[in-house]
């Protein structure tokens, strides 16, 4: 395709990986990132107006359930990559323990070709860790890495055998594979609905105790250490856990982490009602949980923030607490919610905060994207830091609508979403600013 | 005046003032001052997803005693994990005119849920590991009718806290009305973190909580759970922490045993204790009666319990009159 020229003008340029902050444009050719900054006066090109703007990397999200294949009642790549591109998402890392699961080339295979034909932002698949995620036997690794997958995961669980995680972590290291560990102690963990403590007695639920994390990530650690391979530690929860990815990244392990928008924002006093909607694992947990998991992300600890979207049909939460299964949605509110907790709350610096969404998740797993400079893929969200809006699941793209989130009001919004230089959503305001090419040209 | 809003779904959320009236009003179902047909024309489901043999009959009893119809909704026990279907019920209940639905069910936060959908008031029966109002309020009462007072008392509640239901809406109350009360059994049968409640404490040790206690109430040992999970067998269960006359002892003279039933007689309790002098247990299931007839009345004698549908059929009818 003759390259098309698409000239974004006039916003507030943020790429956290080089360290931009300042107003400018930005060029893009074809899929690609022409050029960003001041004085681009580019012939012919299809201008975007971007006073008042926020013009920012694609978000990138390295955990991520599509339930594709085999649960479309919940999500597909379709409806899930539609609300991907709704919150700023441009890539995304999909989750094995579909139904096949991803411990086959062929399933991955099917997962890139149904991305490819019906999805409308990037989709990595990772592949499982184990033959049917049970925690036995090696998935066939060479084969699912030969089909692109970009790391390894029995996500939902983890590899409960540390034997076969180890030799999982040898044999990875030879394809350049991560392992993301979901870190649960199913003997700690059984039959607990809620993080253990206060409310969970109060309110009869049984309890998750931080130590069903905390000794996984421990086991993780030292395996991780031994092996030399990288294990990216998925949804931390608990304070005792950040401890231990401190002290192990203080020895030079090879080890990230990601923490979830809800981790961030709640505790396990919103269970109060008992509204299944705030039922996910690893639980809400305390306040000093919190407060913990906010200083990893402020001193490096913890690399970057993950939704860990879990749809599940509305059905399927109106049951009591005790009885929903785990999980809530968070592609549509990712953004809203960590600008509204980080930004706006916290004061901390857009460039940073936005780093966590974008840089620094495509660095752990090597994924092209999640910058603007020259020659990038051209994944671009245009956020409007100052909007204010109402989280109404029902204007969700996604099938499910089991966000903890509903009815808070968030501040800041992706605007404009732009995949490969293809625009795939905007808000309806958008529309009033573009212009075609040539009228705008200087 | 009415007491409880549409639901009684726990004892935590009520205010003293709630508690006390509520109790006023048991005392006088106890003396048969409520209207014998007080709830003519309505009709209470009892629908249980766990066996029960008091609580459902007292439930059942109480609402005969006021004039009500009771529909007693059979739930196969096979269809207790299908929690998808317990709302289903609920509305189909509703459909069907039913003015307050009883339900017990294994899940904590069942009854609010069903709570949260229907009109018809819902009234907590025993859900999981939660609460069990009305259980707690037949123990209040008995304690008030016994004792004169609950204040200031000392109350032990004796063995597998963690799991107990009763325990849970038995110690708010308790600690809303200015009781003392001693959480006591093996440390893997108690919250794993003290209670926020005023007054209420937490201990392994048994002969310390007996000390200068006013009432003890050993709760039911859930066999399943002492199958060396929790603790390493029943009879090491009942060695440590059995209610037997001699430790009864450690506890005041005039201290009176009570019991929600049913009891494991030679394990959470000796058979001497359980029907020995000091015991309240069977006046515990008569007021267990006076408590529901108070509850249902509260929430069903005061009309219109259907704004919406009752009177949308008079209306109709008056209209081809």
């Amino acid at each position: 395709m003759p390259s098309e020229r698409l000239w974004i003008r006039n916003g507030r340029v943020v790429d956290p990986a080089s360290g931009l902050d300042e107003p400018g444009d930005v060029l893009i050719e074809g899929d690609r990132i022409a050029a960003v900054g001041r004085g681009i006066r580019p012939e012919g090109a299809i201008v975007l107006e971007a006073d008042g703007l926020v013009v920012a990397p694609g978000l990138v999200d390295i955990h991520v359930h599509l339930r594709d294949p085999g649960e479309a009642h919940k999500e597909d790549i379709a409806s899930g990559t539609r609300a991907a591109a709704q919150g700023g998402v441009t890539s995304l890392v999909c989750m094995a323990n579909t139904t096949p699961p991803a411990d086959d080339p062929v399933v991955v295979d099917a997962i890139r070709w149904r991305a490819k034909a019906t999805g409308v932002v990037r989709v990595y698949p990772a592949g499982a860790v184990t033959k049917g995620l049970a925690g036995k036997e090696l998935s066939p690794i060479a084969g699912l890495a030969a089909a692109g997958v970009v790391a390894l995961s029995d996500d939902g669980r983890s590899v409960a055998d540390a034997g076969v995680l180890r030799r999982a972590m040898l044999y990875s290291r030879m394809f350049d594979l991560p392992i993301l560990e979901h870190c649960e102690d199913p003997s700690l963990s059984a039959g607990g609905v809620m993080h253990e403590g206060e409310v969970s007695a109060r309110l009869g639920l049984r309890g998750i105790p931080r130590s069903a994390e905390e000794v996984v990530v421990a086991r993780d650690l030292i395996l991780a250490e031994e092996t030399e391979a990288h294990v990216h530690i998925q949804h931390v929860s608990s304070l005792g856990s950040v401890r231990l990815i401190r002290a192990a990244k203080a020895r030079g392990v090879r080890v990230t982490a990601e923490v979830t928008p809800h981790h961030l924002t709640l505790t396990d006093e919103s269970i109060e009602g008992f509204d299944p909607n705030f039922k996910m694992a690893p639980p809400l947990r305390t306040a000093e949980d919190v407060e913990a998991l906010l200083e990893g992300l402020r001193d490096g600890t913890i690399d970057c923030i993950a939704t860990d979207h879990a749809p599940h049909a509305p059905a399927e939460k109106l049951v009591p607490f005790d009885l929903a299964p785990f999980g809530v949605i968070g592609l549509e509110t990712l953004l809203g919610v960590v600008l509204t907790r980080l930004v706006w709350q916290l004061g901390w610096p857009l460039g940073k905060v936005l780093s966590w969404l974008t840089d620094r998740p495509a660095r752990i797993l090597g994924l092209p994207g999640g910058t603007l400079r020259v020659g990038a893929p051209a994944d671009v969200v245009l956020i409007d830091l100052d909007r204010q809006w109402r989280v109404d699941p029902d204007r969700f793209a996604s099938k499910s609508k089991n966000t903890p989130f509903a009815g808070w009001t968030l501040r800041g919004k992706a605007v404009a979403t732009i995949v490969d230089g293809r625009v795939v959503w905007m808000e309806e305001d958008v529309h009033d600013r573009w212009l075609p090419a040539g009228v705008g040209a200087a | 005046m009415k007491i409880l809003p549409k639901d009684l779904l726990g004892i935590r959320t009520l205010t003293p003032g709630q508690l006390h009236a509520l109790l006023a009003l048991s005392q006088a179902a106890l003396r048969g001052e409520l209207p014998p047909d007080g709830l003519r024309g309505r009709t209470v489901a009892t629908v249980f997803y766990e066996p029960s043999t008091r609580t459902r009959t007292s439930f059942e009893l109480a609402t005969r005693r006021l004039g009500a119809c009771v529909l007693s909704f059979d739930v196969p026990t096979s269809s207790v994990q299908k929690g998808e279907s317990l709302l289903d019920t609920a509305r189909t209940l509703e459909a069907l005119g039913v003015d307050a639905i009883v339900l017990r069910h294994s899940a904590s936060g069942a009854p609010h849920t069903i709570a949260r959908h229907v009109r018809s008031s819902v009234v907590n029966a025993g859900d999981g590991m939660h609460e069990h109002p009305t259980q707690a309020l037949t123990d209040l009462l008995t304690i008030l009718e016994v004792k004169g007072r609950i204040g200031g008392l000392r109350v032990v509640i004796l063995g597998d806290i963690l799991h107990s239901r009763v325990a849970r809406s038995v110690s708010y109350g308790l600690s809303l009305l200015g009781a003392q009360v001693v959480l006591c059994g093996p440390a893997t049968l108690l919250p794993r973190v003290p209670s926020e409640s005023p007054g209420v404490t937490m201990t392994t040790r048994l002969e310390e909580a007996l000390e200068g206690a006013d009432v003890v109430m050993p709760l039911r040992m859930q066999v399943e759970r002492a199958a060396g999970s929790f603790v390493p067998s029943l009879g090491e269960f009942a060695r440590l922490y059995g209610l037997t006359p001699q430790r009864l002892r450690g506890a005041k003279p005039d201290a009176i045993v009570m019991h929600p039933g049913p009891m494991n007689l030679g394990v959470e309790i000796t058979p001497e204790v359980a029907y020995g002098g000091q015991s309240v247990v069977l006046r515990q299931v008569e007021y267990g009666v006076a408590v529901r007839m108070a509850v249902l009345y509260d929430l069903l004698a005061y009309p219109p319990v259907h704004p919406e549908t009752r009177p949308t059929v008079r209306r109709e009818a008056a209209g081809v009159l």
